[in-house]
């Protein structure tokens, strides 16, 4: 059964329309990454799903068979969405363990296990956030949103902006956390990463989706090509 | 001895401007809003005290209680109601909001309790008046230690709160970015009626402490605004045990002013304050939102 079903969804800022017509539905314990060239709208939608502005213009987001298109951001976390935004926003004047446990709620999560998880911040725990390294700091996003014990965790650009020694410690955390049976929707611009890590693939390019397929099916030069709209429709199933 | 002493009782002021600043200073701290019926809610509290205290014959301490429950409860709806529509507008509608509620709190409370002036250090009986005699020409207040001593447990209390406490967490998320905080689960509505509940609460006490001590009218809230919002300024905005120093520092110039004049008392605060807004610390306050 889907946990999450996107249907027919529009968001735009302002005038631009940034995610057209979208449906997408995503199994319990599955791995999606979304990936696309930037503007594509992956991020968009990704905030869309958490509850962050902007609101979306029309289609309905429906979680665990509930709709929750018109919950605002807290109840949807309350409600089992965790959202790990591109560029951390973590809390800069909180240690790592006050960002963690800000956002804790009862359940396996807790600081212990997320520093089990990510022992890179074992030794930053009473470190204020604004002292991190980058990867420190994904790390704490992506185990503040842990800490929340989310049903569905969302990762915008999980990569961006870190070394690649860094992207590597994280991903490596991020697969213990995908093997406990979280299910993960992963934007991400590393295109190897994504079919590593991903059971399935979405390719979207303005507002759309262009490609999808599972991530063993599809290969580096199809998503390629969709991310620059000239996709063939020769494995995945391609959208217009 | 005579400076000394004015130093003295200036300290013991200062921590009557503390407790009214640090309201003040926690909205600030966590909303970004200047309260401007900050000292009108503090005035309102102590109206209430006096309703109370006189309608009943309870001490002015037994009537803080009910009067503390009343005023916790006002700060929360006036959250969830006024607040939180006003916050949507930008920074310009909290502060236009807050004055027009300034008007109608000191209209309000003219119309029931008429232009008198009052004071509750009659019901408070010996303690409004009782002071420790060091020298001829120093003498200690016993209630000036006491709005002192209040002042530092009610800041240390809110300190430790904000350090210690889910709540606290909360509200330190919320001042560094509400949006981020609704992303983790902390609904910024929430942590914003809890923070003006405290702020009004604690402005209740320290209206209840101004009767003591001396007069108070429908009037009074917007002098006493100013004298919080220096001291906010002074100790540093967003600072909570800063506030408690620039009430100090604000006391201590009002009393030592007084030495050289007594109409120098005021002006002498207001002096110092806008010399340390000429300052390079206050030409670049720090708006960076509540710290524990």
């Amino acid at each position: 059964m889907s946990i999450l079903e996107v249907r027919d969804l529009d968001v735009r800022h302002g005038l631009l329309q940034a995610v057209r017509g979208v449906s997408l539905s995503l199994e319990a314990g599955e791995t999606l990454a979304l990936v696309g060239a930037n503007g594509a709208g992956k991020s968009t939608l990704l905030r869309a799903i958490a509850g962050a502005s902007p609101a979306p213009a029309g289609g309905a987001i429906v979680f665990d068979g509930e709709d929750v298109t018109r919950r605002r951001a807290h109840e949807r976390v309350r409600g089992g969405i965790a959202l790990v935004p591109e560029g951390r926003l973590l809390f800069p004047n909180l240690t790592v363990e006050e960002n963690l446990l800000v956002a804790a709620r009862p359940g396996p999560w807790n600081v212990a296990k997320v520093v089990e998880a990510f022992p890179m911040l074992a030794e930053r725990r009473r470190h204020r956030a604004a002292t991190l390294s980058g990867g420190e700091r994904q790390a704490t996003a992506i185990g503040r949103a842990l800490m929340s014990n989310p049903r569905l965790l969302l990762l915008d650009e999980v990569s961006l902006g870190l070394a690649p020694v860094a992207v590597d410690d994280v991903y490596r955390s991020l697969k213990t956390v995908i093997e406990s049976g979280t299910t993960v929707l992963l934007v991400e611009q590393d295109l190897t990463r994504a079919l590593e890590t991903a059971q399935r693939v979405v390719c979207m390019l303005e507002g759309r989706i262009v490609l999808e397929g599972a991530a063993g099916d599809l290969t580096r030069e199809q998503i390629t090509e969709a991310y620059f709209g000239l996709h063939h429709d020769n494995g995945g199933v391609a959208r217009t | 001895m005579t400076w000394v002493n004015a130093v003295v009782q200036g300290v013991l002021l200062g921590g009557l401007y503390a407790l009214f600043a640090c309201g003040l200073s926690l909205l600030f701290g966590v909303m970004r809003i200047i309260n401007l019926a900050h000292g009108d809610l503090a005035v309102l509290g102590a109206f209430l005290i006096w309703q109370i205290s006189t309608s009943f014959g309870l001490s002015p301490f037994v009537a803080l209680i009910p009067a503390l429950v009343v005023m916790l409860a006002l700060g929360y709806v006036l959250q969830k109601t006024m607040l939180t529509r006003s916050l949507r507008g930008g920074p310009l509608i909290p502060l236009l909001a807050t004055f027009g509620l300034s008007i109608v709190i000191q209209n309000g409370l003219l119309q029931v309790f008429s232009a008198d002036v009052r004071s509750l250090g009659g019901q408070a009986g010996p303690i409004a008046h009782a002071s420790w005699t060091i020298t001829d020409q120093l003498s200690i207040p016993v209630l000036g230690v006491v709005v002192l001593a209040t002042a530092v447990a009610v800041l240390g209390g809110l300190q430790l709160v904000l350090r210690r406490t889910g709540i606290g967490r909360e509200m330190r998320a919320t001042a560094q970015d509400a949006d981020t905080a609704g992303l983790v689960g902390v609904p910024s509505s929430s942590v914003y009626a809890r923070a003006t509940a405290i702020a009004i609460a604690t402005a209740t006490l320290a209206g209840m402490f101004l009767a003591l001590r001396s007069t108070f009218s429908a009037a009074s809230g917007p002098t006493q605004l100013i004298f919080a919002f220096e001291a906010v300024v002074i100790g540093g905005l967003g600072s909570l045990w800063g506030t408690l120093g620039g009430g100090i520092v604000l006391g201590v110039a009002q009393t030592v002013g007084a030495q050289f004049d007594p109409q120098w008392s005021i002006l002498a605060g207001h002096l110092v304050f806008l010399l340390i807004l000429a300052t390079p610390r206050g030409r670049s306050l720090d708006l960076g939102g509540v710290r524990a």
